[in-house]
């Protein structure tokens, strides 16, 4: 008798909600609790690695080794907070957020032309040159303004999406 | 599944033939696919796609759906009708399941009792000997399926033995195999199992000319490829059945089909199994639990009902390869069970996708990147 969603309280989902700011609603809570149950599949609280490389759609994204970091080990409740910026209801800024984030993998706040080269590799893999990418971001950081110099801040990422924000909306499977 | 509007790309199937249709169910790299003037910063930046893709499998995949155990909808919701379920658990757990066992060790005691002596006593009359143990593997099987109250219904022609055919069916759990067996005494291909079942396996069902691997060793496979063609060959050898997903599957999908079994170069028979869950899930969750546990379950519940096809026999058309010959077959088998078809290789439930198909994504992405680079 009974599913795993029923351990969650009104409480416990109202403390998740808040820590997301409340892009998620109380279904989609719920249906995201049965995920996090099915991935963490020992029951230990959060999910490794090697469970999210478990997705083979998850393991086959070119950027998969560099969100691992971001989500290796996170409970619950910070799991839910990542998947948040893609909530259709998530701000341009919070969008953009997690985007800076995958570029800054050292966390310092700000992204360097090598910090987007280094993303530029692993979606282009093989099939671009070093040089090629050098070209391809110099003469695209020139344009807008930039050396290859200079570091990026979230402010200068917001300013470069503009008001178009990014596309990248992912619906949660409710039943 | 994401949300962005990914156009379906449809590949040349020049890298890896095994997966060719993978790419079709898939959203592919992006929107970036297509040109749209001058690449800025802001398109280099705009890893979206990417993302939402990566975020779309954490959320939800197909792959995981395939092995999700479904649990019968629970009945017992309200205050008159949950008394009445506890007199079912009671029915189901203190009077069916000692009785199911039982008969259980009733059909074990007469089984063992004939095949052991006639094993020994006929050893110089191969075909009748064969013919004896035949019929009682399936007698066997069938009190097996008595254990749990089968309610099977099988449609069409019975299988008939021929040389130079192979029975293909969709898995759910090894009870699939019981269930086909008690109709007509097959020889299957199974990955070894530990435990009583190997036992089993390298005993009784070794005498019906049954064939095993492991999965992990890869040498296992081409032992396995030439034992299929010598058994395929053979006159007086058991039809062959195949689960050429390779793996349990919930029932509710098909995972692709192996094509080691389209490449005989013989006649193919399908067979169509599909499982009602009204009062029990049958699928076996091997990673939750073990087969005995899995029986176990089936027996106190009140009734296992499936129903069982045999679909018309296909042969390769002229000009088709084998992996389009195992879709054909695979499409039938789905279309007939009410399944629905994930281009997934089930074994990647036991490894990780290989690079091939990120590389073709980085592929992609490469060259919309350049063909932008150019358009001044």
């Amino acid at each position: 008798m009974g599913n795993t969603s029923s351990m969650l309280t009104q409480y416990d989902i109202e403390e998740v909600q808040s820590n997301c700011h409340d892009l998620f609603e109380q279904q989609e809570i719920l249906s995201l609790y049965q995920r996090f149950c099915q991935l963490d599949r020992n029951a230990k609280g959060f999910i490794s690695a090697d469970e999210f490389l478990s997705v083979p759609e998850f393991a086959m994204n070119p950027l998969s080794q560099r969100l691992l970091k971001m989500v290796d080990g996170l409970n619950f409740k910070d799991f839910v907070a990542f998947l948040s910026a893609f909530s259709a209801k998530a701000s341009l800024r919070q969008k953009v957020e997690l985007i800076f984030k995958v570029y800054d993998s050292d966390c310092n706040g700000k992204v360097s032309s090598k910090d987007i080269m280094e993303v530029l590799r692993d979606l282009s893999g093989s099939f671009m040159s070093d040089e090629q990418r050098e070209e391809v971001l110099s003469q695209v950081l020139k344009e807008a303004g930039y050396t290859s110099d200079s570091f990026l801040t979230l402010e200068d990422f917001i300013k470069v999406f503009g008001s178009s924000g990014p596309e990248m909306n992912v619906e949660i499977p409710v039943d | 599944m994401s949300s962005t509007a990914g156009k379906l790309v449809t590949w040349k199937s020049e890298l890896d033939l095994d997966h060719h249709n993978l790419e079709d169910y898939l959203p592919s790299g992006s929107s970036i696919n297509e040109p749209r003037g001058k690449l800025r910063l802001r398109d280099l930046l705009d890893i979206s796609p990417t993302l939402t893709e990566a975020g779309g499998a954490i959320v939800d995949d197909s792959f995981t759906r395939c092995f999700k155990s479904n649990p019968p909808e629970p009945w017992n919701w309200n205050i008159y009708l949950f008394p009445l379920w506890c007199l079912g658990v009671v029915i189901r757990y203190c009077i069916l399941f000692p009785l199911r066992c039982i008969t259980l060790a009733i059909g074990w005691i007469i089984f063992l009792s004939l095949f052991i002596p006639i094993n020994w006593v006929l050893k110089g009359h191969d075909r009748l000997r064969k013919k004896i143990e035949r019929v009682l593997v399936e007698m066997i099987c069938s009190f097996f399926v008595a254990s749990w109250t089968g309610v099977v219904r099988y449609h069409g022609p019975r299988p008939s033995i021929r040389p130079k055919q192979v029975y293909v069916a969709n898995h759910t759990s090894m009870i699939d195999f019981i269930v086909l067996e008690q109709m007509t005494a097959f020889a299957v291909i199974m990955q070894k199992h530990p435990g009583w079942v190997g036992l089993l396996q390298s005993t009784i069902l070794e005498s019906v000319g049954c064939i095993w691997f492991n999965r992990s060793e890869a040498k296992d496979r081409e032992i396995v490829a030439k034992k299929l063609r010598d058994h395929v060959q053979g006159v007086d050898k058991y039809p062959l059945l195949i689960f050429p997903e390779g793996t349990c599957v919930n029932n509710n999908y098909t995972v692709m089909f192996k094509k080691g079994a389209f490449e005989l170069d013989c006649t193919v028979c399908p067979i169509a199994i599909k499982y009602n869950k009204i009062f029990v899930d049958a699928f076996w969750n091997s990673r939750k639990q073990s087969f005995t546990m899995h029986l176990l379950q089936l027996m106190t519940s009140w009734a296992v009902v499936c129903e069982v096809w045999y679909l018309e026999p296909q042969t390769l058309r002229p000009g088709e390869t084998g992996i389009e010959f195992a879709e054909r077959v695979r499409d039938m088998i789905s279309l007939r069970a009410g399944l629905k078809k994930v281009p997934w290789d089930g074994y990647l439930k036991y490894s990780r996708p290989s690079s091939k198909h990120s590389e073709r994504k980085q592929q992609s992405f490469a060259e919309s990147i350049l063909a932008r680079l150019e358009e001044k």
